[in-house]
């Protein structure tokens, strides 16, 4: 097998690879929906009708993609620039943390501030929060040579550890009845409704305002031209003046602050306090929305509703016809691996040989 | 301190840490092939998982233990041809295909365990592997015989890829491709049976957990100890040896940890020491990375005639 690089790559096809990629994805995974014993054109029918098919299912989609749309955006930052980002769960729950202990009523700090200073100041800590946490693996890399996925990938498990501690102890809500679940924020500073009787909050419109920013800084900015630089050739970008250090250090915090905020967005505009589920693997399902939008980060907000949707449906999907809610990542996780194959074929022709 | 001296006096404390250790091990072993080859195969947790449901599924089918070991490498294989195929075959990012492979892996466990037992609160049992009674060795006669396996492929992986043609041609690929290609050894061809066999020893390492260490299948039960295994293969410098030593130490500060949360006078909370295993993976990865030597094609794709 040979791989010959194609001359050119037209825009329809990059945007058509990940569609069709996705289409194909759903062909095979229909097998699994046969070993569950359903009818396989009812399940993806009440999939997508409870996903996307009424004000209601569309609603709750949205209000999954928030936190989803900023984590495919924390690891667009990173991957573009080849910093391998795979904290952001944890990085999510940090923010989440900081946000309350800023915001909290009882037992958070305690800030006796208007809310109009105190909202912009819980939101800082979050992505301050994320940002740090990002920091470390990213100088280990750069100064190092340690493998950022890994020290990642770790840290995820000391966060969640630590969350869990903190609930326990200090940060527990002695109202909870027992329950690890932090304090809550005060009620001024949580996000309004963008429809009244959902769940739906502004925060997706902080969501999509962060991915326009982000698109931006890349399109526009000195930083987005030395991300671009460091992800295509690290060498040739250092080579061409590239500052390699400072890029990597803007980009972690960039990245880290980005599921920080997720985290916060989803306190004050879903849970208002924290507990151990309130991320069901935000931050890895952000890597394959990265993915599925090609590292675009208007791309994101289209992938996250996507896949926010899938998970929705999967739900009302499993109550009617009994096949497991696992099969939405299923789907998610194998539209990933086909989405590479798929991009890889519009940049390359196969020749067999 | 006496606590200490007490923990460390006691024999079944040393069975605990050759027990933690064991799918340890041959997690290590398998990335250790397949990093050894040049790839990076982070594939590793999921295929842990997937594993460890196959296995304990073909036993708790009616399959014999061994059969239901079997499975398990059978289903690594199977991942670990997909994750060639992608990584070899498509010259894709290995960071992203394993990842990938680890999120469908352990979605697909997931889903085939709630298809096979959709109403279970509490996981069915399977009787796992006896301790290896007959034999008059202390501590390793409290083991099963998966854990003598893991042990006794430790010398015979070193043996083949220092000591056998194929191992030659194995370390060739991962250091410098272009050269191993112009002495007729395939690239392609070495890299994919490295990782299917890397991957068979991760499903292994999943299934001792369900068919020796516990005896059912739970969710989250892998919980990271692929992720340790990738920080361990650099700590061991990809020897074989010092992955096992590397494995051992491990284990021990595990144990260790287990002992002093259970010993009633825990001052910090039992998270803390929860913590221990990942912060210890973390120091380790910090204190070898200065002089740390990678193979020198590691997760370099390779294409012929391209450079």
């Amino acid at each position: 097998m040979r791989l010959e690089r194609r001359h050119e790559t037209s825009r329809a096809a990059l945007v058509l690879a990940p569609i069709g990629a996705v289409a194909f994805t759903m062909v095979v995974s229909a097998l699994l929906v046969l070993w569950a014993g359903a009818p396989v054109g009812r399940t993806y029918a009440l999939l997508l009708q409870g996903g996307f098919g009424s004000v209601f299912a569309w609603s709750e989609t949205l209000t999954r993609a928030v936190p989803l749309i900023l984590t495919g955006l924390a690891a667009t930052v990173a991957f573009k620039a080849r910093l391998f980002n795979i904290g952001a769960e944890g990085q999510l729950f940090a923010g989440a943390l900081a946000a309350v202990a800023v915001g909290g009523l009882h037992g958070g700090a305690g800030f006796e501030l208007a809310p109009w200073l105190l909202f912009p100041l819980m939101m800082l800590a979050a992505a301050v929060a994320g940002a740090l946490l990002l920091l470390g693996p990213a100088l280990m890399k750069n100064k190092l040579g340690v493998d950022e996925v890994v020290t990642t990938l770790l840290i995820n498990f000391i966060v969640l550890l630590g969350v869990s501690a903190l609930l326990d102890g200090p940060m527990k809500d002695p109202a909870a009845m027992g329950w690890p679940q932090s304090v809550s924020l005060q009620p001024d500073l949580e996000l309004g409704k963008l429809i009244a009787q959902t769940r739906v909050h502004t925060g997706l419109v902080w969501a999509v305002s962060l991915a326009v920013m982000m698109w931006a800084i890349f399109k526009y900015t000195v930083l987005g031209f030395d991300i671009r630089a460091t992800g295509a050739n690290a060498r040739a970008a250092a080579f061409a003046g590239v500052p390699a250090t400072r890029t990597v250090v803007l980009v972690a915090l960039l990245s880290g602050a980005l599921a920080g905020l997720a985290g916060a967005i989803e306190v004050a505009g879903r849970t208002s306090y924290v507990t151990l589920d309130m991320s069901p693997g935000y931050g890895y399902t952000g890597i394959v929305i990265a993915m599925l939008a090609g590292l675009h980060p208007l791309g994101v907000i289209a992938a996250g509703v996507f896949v926010a949707g899938v998970l929705v449906g999967a739900d009302t999907m499993s109550r009617a016809v009994g096949v497991p809610t696992y099969i939405a990542d299923v789907i998610v996780a194998a539209s990933l691996i086909a989405v590479l194959v798929a991009t890889l074929l519009t940049q390359y022709r196969v020749r067999l040989r | 301190m006496t606590d200490l001296l007490d923990i460390l006096a006691n024999p079944a404390f040393w069975v605990a840490v050759l027990r933690i250790a064991t799918p340890l091990i041959l997690g290590t072993l398998g990335v250790l092939l397949c990093e050894r080859a040049g790839v990076l195969n982070l594939g590793i947790e999921g295929i842990m998982v997937a594993g460890a449901f196959t296995g304990w599924l073909a036993v708790y089918a009616g399959a014999p233990l061994w059969v239901g070991v079997g499975a398990a490498a059978l289903t690594g294989m199977v991942f670990g041809l997909l994750h060639a195929f992608l990584t070899v075959g498509l010259a894709l990012s290995q960071h992203v295909s394993g990842l990938g492979i680890t999120l469908l892996a352990t979605a697909l466990s997931y889903f085939g365990y709630r298809v096979s037992f959709p109403k279970v609160n509490a996981p069915p049992t399977i009787a796992p592997f006896a301790p290896m009674e007959w034999l008059p060795v202390p501590i390793l006669n409290a083991q099963t015989s998966l854990t003598l396996f893991a042990l006794l492929l430790v010398p015979a992986i070193a043996w083949v890829l220092y000591r056998t043609p194929l191992g030659l041609a194995l370390r060739m690929v991962g250091e410098n491709p272009q050269a191993a290609e112009s002495q007729g050894v395939s690239v392609a061809a070495t890299r994919t049976g490295a990782i299917v066999a890397g991957s068979a020893l991760m499903g292994v390492a999943g299934s001792f957990l369900t068919l020796s260490a516990f005896n059912a299948f739970f969710f989250n039960m892998v919980n990271g100890r692929g992720w340790i295994c990738v920080a361990l293969v650099v700590f061991a410098s990809w020897r074989p040896g010092k992955a096992l030593l590397g494995a051992l130490l491990f284990a021990f500060f595990d144990a260790l940890q287990l002992r002093l949360q259970q010993s009633g006078d825990a001052v910090l909370p039992y998270q803390i020491y929860l913590m221990l295993p990942y912060l210890l993976s973390i120091l380790a990865l910090v204190l070898v990375a200065r002089k740390a030597s990678y193979p020198q094609a590691l997760m370099k794709p390779y294409r012929k005639g391209e450079r």
